[in-house]
């Protein structure tokens, strides 16, 4: 077991060295450079933008830019922004926090949504709760983020005037107040995030309960004289729910880089939308940094859903 | 009123012959408004009359609770120096003044200056090569260190110094600063100079405290650690910065105007766009304060219906116009397309220009695109309105387009487009990816093609469009195409730097990586005369005349055709007040002076 997550962890090195060439690559293949705004800039003389491309080394081919960035990545140094001229660990530091809490918030409501949902439509398949539920849950994950989150703000904060639509990581309030206020604007977002998690969730929920409900040790279960909640709880679910932890291990990376465009809507100061003006500024240093934490993130909970999996199923075992 | 008349009666005004009020209210008469009337007995030499004092009612300091503002970008730096667009600019003038600001009809206002210079008051010396600036006494920094003319000098070498790489190099570079007194400084230009009031004024101005950067000037710019917590000796102090998502300020006890700020603390959020922003202020009032809206007017208007506040609609000199390339954009010499070598097969023709300016409906566009947001022009230079030119009038006329046409030789073919000498009337029109344009686009098109002249629509992403990408031939500065629309922005409410994007060592060409300003290539030298006169005549009403007579020489040959002006939109809440924006300043000009009733 620990010569296997060892052996996967230096694979992954690799895999994140190339994923790492491949996103500079790009990047330096784009259009547009960081100091664009200065040169479209009739005040600001053409020797700045110039004296600032050598001073950040834009100027250099980009392998020599690549292999700096790799050697100072792999001392822990991971640059600064070339438009703030904060280092990019600050920068990703700040928003962290606002990100993990909306973020794991969503999935939270996502599992506490589709458990209950999923287990009730798949005990009693086909009848009226499981139809209304399958509708439901299609239209969810059919519904984008980006849609769901603007007619959240157009019913809630503009028709009715109930929540705010601005979320600000830090409330100049204390007390009940501060959790009152951070509860108010957490609510959109997070339930649009979490419903659409929740939604895909559901169907898979639904899919695996049933798929064990129908074996034989179930009946046993029954016959047994166990009472319904008892078996589906503790023989059903329990056995049902192994594919599931892995599928939400795995969906984490997912999560974060689909919670881009929410964070947007609705300014939430997170990783998200870090990268999205980073993008806009061709900021290539902090777009790197959270690409790759992004990639990270991918190859470690890919390893985690292995390793969680083996756990929960005692049949498979690592070699 | 030609420029000669106008002297007279400013000349009778001083010599008391004509009274001042009479004067503005002949001005008012003739289509300008009262300000600007003031202004030009101010700048030829006719003392002013005791300005208002601003409408600011709160009687003292404070208790305004919190001011919420919202910007669609967030800003990525709060030093006023390395600021790369105004969202970085607004951020800073929460913390930092200058010494004057540029109020909404292009006066300067003191702020960190005991006065505004003038030739009058013998700051700004008659032969143009110097002024003389008093700072304001008992400024203090929010560290509680004073304020003093070595602030002001040490802003210069900072700036100045190529190393530090600074944004306002441009403005510093050639100036001397000396040190007359603790509160005094005089600044020295090379040559005569007729704008002298870019240096330590709007947001170019910023003053930073010598004290927190002196160990930080040059190549070590970017270690200071006052780069992201301002110190400043503006109405605000710092609390908090989280580049490109929130700047926080609390009130400064010790500002050094009365009474002022009125709000306890300021927030400045990033982030989103611009349409939930406009929501935001005008629907929801979630918000005091939202910039630049570029929202379609209708949308807005909609809002606005009973809503909490408005849109607040300021004129500037941004301009979004058609370019004709003078060169010949499909034939490559010495490794470049539209070299200045060549010459354009067809738009070399005047009645060739002459006809396309006809066929741009610029009513019309106003009308179904742009609304409150885009205002027809007939000129280049539009603002400030004392270099408004009433030479000019635009047209939309397909019937004469295509008579000139007709008697200039181009004869309709079979296939309807017209032709001359084996030359067809075909042209690629392009333009940056927006809805607004592409609208434009499709409008003139319809005209074009009535005339017999077939445009090829092209439409090129903004970040590829605007970049200044050597390498990439769809870049704006290329101008690889017959003819592009985009906006030219107007920074200052001087039009010296603007109109030099018609000046003929202007031009954009391989040679100089296409980071010149002159895209269309057009050289004339009697432009070129009017400028250089222009950059030295320190006669403001001359100079003004030059302006207006440049623009007319840019009009009357077809260089661009301007099609609307392009004002600044913000949103404001009803209850805020005294946030008039001015177009030639930070959207913070006067925070010291915004407070909110009711």
């Amino acid at each position: 077991m620990f010569k296997y997550v060892i052996r996967r962890l230096l694979i992954a090195v690799p895999v994140l060295a190339g994923i790492s060439l491949v996103l500079f690559t790009i990047l330096a293949l784009a259009p547009g450079d960081p100091f664009e705004e200065l040169a479209t800039n009739p005040n600001v003389p053409r020797e700045v933008a110039q004296a600032l491309r050598k001073q950040f080394g834009l100027d250099d081919p980009v392998m020599v830019r690549y292999v700096r960035w790799f050697g100072s990545m792999a001392q822990g140094d991971w640059g600064f922004s070339f438009v703030s001229r904060v280092n990019v660990s600050t920068l990703i530091l700040q928003r962290l926090p606002t990100s993990l809490f909306v973020l794991g918030t969503a999935q939270l409501l996502g599992i506490l949504i589709a458990l209950p949902i999923g287990t009730l439509s798949a005990v009693r398949p086909y009848s009226l709760f499981d139809q209304v539920a399958t509708t439901l849950a299609f239209v969810g994950f059919s519904l984008p983020t980006f849609f769901t989150g603007i007619l959240f703000i157009l019913f809630f904060s503009i028709y009715l005037d109930w929540l705010p639509f601005i979320y600000r990581a830090d409330i100049g309030a204390a007390g009940w107040r501060w959790w009152w206020e951070h509860a108010r604007q957490a609510i959109m977002p997070v339930a649009v995030l979490g419903l659409f998690q929740g939604a895909a969730l559901t169907r898979f929920v639904r899919s695996a309960v049933l798929e064990v409900i129908r074996l034989d040790y179930i009946n046993t279960a029954r016959a047994k004289g166990l009472s319904e909640r008892v078996t589906v709880v503790k023989h059903a679910v329990r056995n049902a729910l192994i594919p599931v932890v892995t599928l939400v291990a795995l969906q984490i990376p997912t999560i974060f880089t689909g919670a881009v465009i929410t964070e947007q809507i609705f300014r939430v100061p997170g990783i998200g939308s870090l990268l999205i003006s980073s993008i806009l500024a061709n900021d290539t240093p902090v777009i790197m940094a959270i690409t790759f934490v992004f990639s990270g993130l991918v190859v470690l909970f890919n390893l985690l859903a292995d390793i969680l999996y083996g756990w929960l199923d005692p049949r498979i075992t690592y070699r | 009123m030609d420029e000669r008349e106008l002297r007279t009666l400013i000349d009778d005004v001083k010599r008391g012959r004509l009274s001042r009020r009479r004067f503005v209210q002949t001005m008012v008469g003739l289509g300008l408004t009262a300000p600007l009337a003031g202004q030009m007995l101010a700048s030829a030499g006719v003392a002013q009359a005791q300005t208002k004092p601003a409408a600011y009612k709160p009687s003292k300091r404070g208790g305004g609770g919190a001011l919420r503002t919202l910007w669609w970008q967030g800003s990525t730096l709060l030093n006023p120096h390395f600021a790369v667009g105004t969202k970085d600019q607004d951020g800073s003038r929460i913390f930092y003044e200058p010494l004057a600001v540029w109020d909404p009809e292009g006066n300067l206002v003191p702020v960190l200056a005991a006065e505004i210079p003038s030739v009058q008051n013998g700051a700004v010396t008659k032969d143009g090569k110097s002024v003389t600036w008093k700072l304001k006494k008992n400024v203090q920094w929010h560290d509680g260190k004073p304020f003093t003319a070595d602030d002001v000098v040490f802003n210069w070498e900072y700036a100045a110094d190529p190393a530090t790489a600074a944004t306002t190099n441009g403005t510093y570079k050639d100036l001397k600063i000396d040190k007359v007194d603790s509160h005094t400084v005089k600044v020295t230009f090379a040559k005569p100079t007729p704008f002298w009031a870019d240096a330590f004024v709007g947001v170019r101005g910023m003053i930073i405290p010598k004290h927190l950067f002196e160990p930080f000037k040059g190549a070590k710019s970017r270690e200071a650690p006052a780069n992201l917590k301002p110190v400043g000796t503006g109405p605000y102090r710092y609390v908090d910065f989280k580049p490109q998502d929130v700047v926080r300020g609390e009130l400064n006890p010790g500002y050094h105007m009365p009474n002022r700020p009125f709000f306890d603390t300021i927030e400045m959020k990033g982030g989103g766009d611009a349409t939930s922003a406009a929501r935001a202020v005008i629907q929801t009032g979630e918000v005091d304060f939202a910039w630049n809206l570029q929202v379609e007017d209708e949308l807005l208007k909609r809002m606005e219906q009973g809503g909490k506040g408005k849109a607040d609609i300021t004129p500037g000199g941004n301009i979004e116009h058609i370019q004709l390339n003078n060169t010949d954009p499909w034939k490559e010499v010495d490794g470049e397309r539209s070299s200045v070598k060549t010459k354009h097969p067809f738009l070399a023709d005047p009645a060739v220009r002459q006809a396309l300016n006809l066929l741009v409906d610029r009513a019309s566009v106003q009308e179904q695109i742009y609304g409150r947001t885009g205002i027809a022009t007939a000129n280049f230079l539009n603002e400030p309105k004392r270099f408004y030119s009433r030479n000019t009038k635009y047209e939309f006329n397909v019937d004469k387009a295509n008579q000139i046409l007709e008697s200039a030789g181009w004869k309709k073919g079979a296939d309807g487009i017209r032709a001359k000498d084996g030359v067809k009337l075909k042209l690629v029109y392009q333009t940056s990816i927006n809805s607004l344009r592409q609208k434009t686009q499709a409008i003139v098109k319809q005209a074009a093609a009535k005339a017999g002249i077939e445009m090829e629509l092209k439409s090129v992403t903004a970040a590829v469009y605007f970049s200044s990408d050597v390498a990439n031939p769809d870049t704006y500065t290329h101008f690889y195409t017959d003819i592009q629309m985009y906006t030219t922005t107007m920074t200052q409410p001087d039009p010296e730097v603007f109109m030099s994007q018609f000046a003929s060592w202007e031009v954009a060409s391989k040679d100089n990586k296409w980071q010149l300003r002159n895209i269309t290539r057009w050289r004339n030298e009697e432009y070129d005369k009017l400028f250089r006169s222009a950059e030295t005549e320190l006669d403001p009403v001359k100079r003004g005349a030059l302006f207006i007579k440049m623009n007319d020489v840019v009009i009357q040959n077809i260089v661009v055709i301007p099609v609307v002006l392009r004002p600044a939109v913000a949103a404001i809440s009803n209850r805020l007040k005294g946030a008039e924006q001015s177009g030639w300043d930070s959207n913070f000009w006067n925070l010291e002076n915004w407070y909110r009733e009711g």
